[in-house]
């Protein structure tokens, strides 16, 4: 019985990392690959986590892979911001089909404000090519 | 009936490494190689628990945990890199 669990757990986990692959393989620029591999790669490795944590049944084992699961979980969302991020600033272009992006207009990459777009007048430049990513 | 699954499952991660391997050789640019790579690390992290199954031995999450760790600075040290003005382009 709890192999039929473990097995399920482990072969969903595989899937969710074969979905996140086929994602970062697939999608066409920067942010749309890391929506694949942060959600889904950190869904697959808890999935495993959790068959392992069911196999061995023991509280060692279990506290370990709680473990690695609450560590995947807090660090994963912040390296995807701080990739997000530097990629962002050092000009990866994004994909010809997206619709808004609605940082371009606002943010000034030379002073790092942020307009709120409450102050209505003067805007900053818009800077269409950003050449040099922040100091 | 968990033998079949781990080949099943082992099989798979080897797939979604071979797809993660793919965009890091060809990505376009830095941050793209290194998403790649973040996701290889955490396939890695699946493996180290399929083998911890497959062999019985709970210790490999040891492992695991210390690969999670790993990657995640790689991350944060990457991001500073490209973003104190390393290469733009590769």
């Amino acid at each position: 019985m709890i192999e039929v669990l473990v097995s399920v757990l482990l072969l969903a986990g595989a899937s969710f990392m074969v979905l996140a692959s086929v994602g970062v393989l697939r999608l066409p620029d920067l942010p749309t690959r890391m929506h694949a591999t942060t959600k889904a790669g950190a869904l697959g490795a808890m999935l495993t986590m959790a068959g392992v944590a069911f196999y061995f049944s023991d509280s060692t084992v279990v506290a370990r892979a709680v473990a690695i699961v609450i560590f995947i979980f807090l660090t994963a969302p912040i390296a995807a911001h701080v990739i997000g991020r530097a990629g962002y600033f050092t000009g990866v272009e994004l994909w010809e089909g997206t619709v808004k992006d609605e940082l371009r207009e606002r943010y000034d990459s030379e002073s790092h404000k942020l307009s709120s777009g409450l102050d209505d007048k003067e805007k900053p430049a818009p800077s269409g090519k950003k050449e040099d990513g922040p100091n | 009936m968990l033998a079949v699954s781990i080949n099943i499952v082992y099989f798979l991660l080897s797939l979604a490494m071979l797809f993660a391997f793919i965009r890091l050789t060809r990505g376009p640019s830095l941050p793209d190689r290194v998403v790649a790579l973040e996701l290889i690390t955490s396939i890695v992290v699946g493996y180290v628990g399929v083998h911890a199954i497959e062999t019985g031995v709970a210790s490999l999450l040891d492992v695991a945990i210390v690969i999670a760790l790993t990657a995640f600075l790689a991350a944060i040290g990457f991001a500073r890199f490209v973003e104190r003005g390393g290469v733009k382009d590769d």
